[in-house]
This record gives C-alpha cells, structure tokens and sequence, in this order.
C-alpha cells in the first residue's frame, strides 16, 4: 500500500513506506502515537527485544545501515576519514537549518566572499530520501559544508534536509568529532512554526516574523535579540547542536525566526538581518542591498506556480 | 556519559541518586523539577547521550534575571552535597532502541561513581489498576534485592504497598504473574538491570491519568519524603514553576509536553520543511 502526500509548495513528497519494508519501519510509525502509548510501546519493544531472532537483528542492522550518515567530497567522491572539524580547523562556524535560514545565508554571506565546499553530508530518512548510492546527485545535496577561500577556518554549513532524531548524534560525531573543540564559536540559524511559541501573551500581539535566541554558558557577545522564555524550548538538528557546545563548553549562540510561513518566504528570510549586525558574521557581509536583490531572483525562481486553473 | 560542568569530576560515593522514568503524566519529571528547585540544588554536570532526544532550553529554576540564561540540555545532573542527594532530570523521551542502552550505561555510571542507592520516580497507568488496587493508595514501592535487605523493613513500618505481580498476559488466566508497570517508561527496564547488576534499584510510583498532574508530583514527593525526609513539599514553588500559573489549562497541558518532545509523524507537514 503506498500513498502518496506530494505538495510542491512544501518541497518535499512524503510517502507511507511500501509493505515490504513495514516489518522495519513500523517502530517509527508507533513512535508517532501519544506519549503514554509510547511508554506501552516501548515495554512491548523490550519484551519484543527478549524475543529477537538473528533476522531481526539482520534487518535492524541494515537498517541503521541505511540510516548511517556520511560525510563526503563530491569533488573527489570520497568519504572523509576522520571529522569534518578535525580535517578542516574551525574558528567560526555558522550552520543555517531549514530553507528559510539557507536562503539568508546564501544571498547575505557567501555572496559576500568565495566558498569553496569542503564536504558534503548523505543521509536517508523517510523525510530526506536520498538514493543509496556513493555519489549524490546536486538535487540531492542537502547538507553542504564550505569554508571561506580567504579564511579557511571559517567554515558554514547549508542543511535543508530533516536530519532525524536517530541521526542527530551521528551528524555531530561526523561534523564535530567527538572530543572538545575550543578557540571556536557557533551560529546556528534556523526557523520554527510560530504555533510552537508558547506565550502567556495574546497571541494576536505577535508579530510574525520574529526573532529569539539561544546561548550556551560560554557565549559572551551582545545578542542580536531577546532570549527565548521559558517554557520554550528546541528540539532536532540545532537543539543537537546547541547541547554539545553547551556540553563540551563552545561559545555557541542559536537564532530562531518564529514565522507562520513554513516555505521559501521572503519577509521571514529578512527577518534574520538584525543577526547580521552580530560580532561573528559583521566582517562576512559586504553588500547589504546587493544580497537583497540576489534574495529577490532566489524568491522567484522558486516560486511554484499553484494556480490551480492553469 | 557523565560530562561535569566544572574540570573535575564530583564526587558522589555514598549519595542517593534520584531520577524520574519519562511516565504517563511525566510525574517523575515534575517530582524532580519540584525538589532540584525547592531544595536549590546546584547543576553539577551533563549526562551526555546518543539514546535521548536532543533539546534545550533556558533555565527553568530561575529565580533571577542573571539565572535565567543558562541553557538547559536533555539530561542534567544537580547535587545537594550537604544531603549527599543527587539528581538526574530527564527532559526528553527515548530514542527507538535506546531505552535498554541508557539504562545500561546509567547503572554503569551510577557503579562507577559509588552511588549508595538510585530512587527511580515512576508512575503507571490508573486504568490498568485491577478491583483491589481501585480500593486501595495509589503509591506503590519496588526494590532491588540489594535494597531489601537494608530497606524492607521500615517500607513495612511505613505501610507501604509493594508493587503487586499480575499476570504477564493479561488475557490469559494461567498466565505466569510479574510485575508489569504499564505507562511506565524505562522503569520496568531500570528495575531488572538494578536487579540483574546488584545494584540498590528502589522505585516509588503513583497511579495516575494523563491531565494536570502537579498533584500527583507533590503527592509523589510526598510519599518520597516519608522515607527519605528530603524536603517539605512547598506549593508556592509550584506555583512559579515554568511561570506556570499565567497559563490556560490548554497551555498548561501543552507545557507538559516540553519533557517529551514527540517524534515527527512520518507525513506530518509540520516537519517538512523546517526552516
């Protein structure tokens, strides 16, 4: 049984898992359910865990196979041997998480100097389908890493793919490393639904776009805006992030635009300019306006037609 | 594994490890928030993890201006030395496969770093509870082997009710009997590798439903407290807990859901294009 949710507007196409591979998947279909199902799930999985045959653990294991991260040079079309941070020393790292955060990095930052891509990240979950093989295809290049021609060890990373929650860790091992980096400080950049802001404020005092951040306990620079209150929080790829530089003690800041348009949007890629004016990325943008007008053409070429009349 | 947040490891021989079970209500999560706030305890380090959903936050025990930016992780450890109590918050929900690893390398940790005992803060479902438990508290007890020896008999001096065995297969009447914690997360998991590693594994649970279970924290610390004598419960804690009171019931629910950030349905839109 297949169906099949396929919505350009949102770029992306999401389909339910064919038969065949329901034996394997259907850990993560249950994981969808109501926390307290979950619980009852996950006793049901240990007692499932107690029963395990040799061919589960096969198809568990070639499971996480197909769900390991890799870190690549497209160029060469060769897997990177140790970390991405440990074969390409880091100062300044920013990382943009979602198409919004891309966009504003691409027309404001690397319009601004000459990248050169160092890297390239490949992975399969059932949101970001890239096909098994050793090299990608540029559609399917969704996690891109580059560093400044004039300043090698600024390096920033493009992400517009869902990286999973069983993948996170792996993305930091592979990009990070897994001992401590210091000398280093971290800009991540990434959108959120502003159904997810909790507030005790009336929600029609919101103006959408708007942006919070996040810092870990070794960031000492002014922000760009205000602290994200509590009950809030964040949770996928920046989260990942943010918690190993607060763990392994990185300067590290987090900004998040709170927006109710999801897809490509220009008012909520402009929301990101205050950053601009932040200590890390003021010496990275030359040419304000001119990243303007680069972020005007991106808007229209992706602009898909949705008239359904024509 | 355990990341201090200074340069050196502390040192936690002979404390008492309390940490929650994600559980229905998050219970032992809310229990915890209420004693590492009431009693002030200090965060001593991270508990570093591929096995739990990563997220963040600021600090949710501020009381100042200047506390209020800390970033808080997934899984922290807080510590009173002068009551030799630690603490271990959990703040998000389990990886798939994860739950028996980290309950694994938790006990390893808790091993190695010469912990007395760990008190697991637990809850289960009030509707799986079968006519006599309908009739009777809803606190129950679990203990390792290790720990019955040394603790049984003040639980009995306290009247305390033990965990009662049901049958495995519920459906089946000449099922074997076990103990079965519905809604209960890792905590059935924690108690057997308590059980198989020697390790003094106590667990206090309550029944509850899913709704505002402030009430069943505090009745949960409660019950803790008539063994341990830790704290004294304080309502006006909660009461500025999360800034909680400025919220709706709706938003009150939805808070909740900070401890368990739900993973992405496949097909959900909401995770399509996040950025």
């Amino acid at each position: 049984m297949k169906i099949s949710f396929n919505d350009k507007s949102l770029q992306t196409t999401f389909e339910y898992p064919p038969e065949s591979s329901l034996q394997e998947e259907e850990g993560e279909a249950e994981e969808s359910e109501e926390e307290e199902q979950e619980e009852e799930e996950d006793e049901e999985e240990d007692e499932e865990g107690r029963r395990e045959t040799p061919e589960d653990r096969e198809v568990r294991r070639q499971l996480a196979r197909k769900r390991e991260v890799r870190l690549l040079r497209r160029q060469t079309k060769t897997s990177l041997e140790v970390s991405l941070l440990e074969k390409y020393p880091c100062s300044k790292f920013i990382i943009a998480i979602g198409n919004n955060a891309v966009a504003f990095v691409s027309s404001f930052i690397m319009n601004s100097g000459v990248w050169e891509e160092v890297g390239c990240a490949k992975l399969w979950n059932e949101w970001c389908r890239t096909t098994d093989t050793i090299h990608l295809s540029p559609t399917e290049a969704f996690c891109v890493f580059y560093h400044l021609k004039s300043n090698p060890s600024v390096l920033l990373c493009q992400c517009s793919c869902y990286v999973a929650e069983d993948q996170q860790f792996q993305w930091l091992e592979k990009v990070f490393g897994s001992c401590s980096r210091k000398n280093m400080q971290v800009t991540v950049l990434t959108c959120r639904h502003v159904t997810d802001y909790k507030t005790a404020e009336s929600t029609s005092s919101l103006h959408t776009p708007f942006l919070k951040a996040l810092k870990t306990q070794n960031f000492r620079e002014p922000l760009c805006c205000s602290l994200l209150e509590q009950p809030n929080i964040v949770h996928d790829l920046p989260a990942a992030v943010l918690s190993y530089c607060q763990v392994w003690k990185i300067p590290a800041v987090l900004y998040l635009c709170y927006t109710d348009v999801m897809k490509l949007d220009l008012i909520t890629v402009e929301a990101f300019k205050p950053v601009l004016s932040s200590r890390s990325l003021k010496g990275l943008v030359k040419n304000i306006p001119q990243s303007t007008e680069i972020l005007k053409k991106l808007m229209t070429t992706n602009e898909i037609q949705s008239n359904i009349y024509t | 594994m355990f990341v201090p947040c200074g340069d050196s490891a502390p040192d936690l021989a002979g404390c008492t490890l309390l940490m929650p079970a994600v559980s229905v209500g998050n219970v032992g999560q809310l229990a915890i928030d209420l004693i590492i706030s009431t009693l002030n305890m200090c965060k001593i380090g991270y508990f570093y993890t591929d096995c739990l959903v990563p997220m963040v936050g600021n600090n949710p025990y501020a009381t100042a201006e200047e506390n209020s930016t800390e970033l808080s992780t997934n899984a922290e450890v807080y510590a009173l030395p002068s009551r030799k109590l630690v603490a271990l918050q959990l703040r998000s929900i389990f990886i798939k496969y994860k739950s028996k690893p980290f309950c694994e390398k938790l006990l390893s940790w808790v091993k190695s770093s010469g912990c007395a005992k760990v008190v697991v803060l637990s809850s289960s479902h009030s509707y799986h509870r079968n006519d006599l438990q309908l009739r009777s508290t809803p606190f129950r007890y679990l203990l390792s082997p290790s720990m019955q020896t040394s603790v049984q008999n003040k639980m009995q001096s306290l009247n305390w009710e033990e965990m009662e065995k049901t049958a495995c297969i519920p459906e089946i009447d000449e099922s074997e009997l076990c103990v079965r914690i519905p809604g209960g997360g890792i905590t059935k998991t924690l108690y057997d590798e308590g059980c198989s590693k020697d390790v003094p594994v106590a667990v206090l649970l309550k029944f509850v439903s899913e709704g505002d279970n402030i009430p069943d924290a505090l009745g949960l610390v409660e019950y803790l407290n008539e063994w341990l004598q830790i704290i004294k419960p304080c309502t006006s804690v909660f009461i500025s807990y999360f800034g909680y009171d400025k919220l709706s019931h709706t938003q009150r629910r939805k808070t909740k859901q900070i401890y368990c950030c739900t993973a992405p349905e496949v097909g959900s839109p909401q995770r399509v294009a996040p950025g």
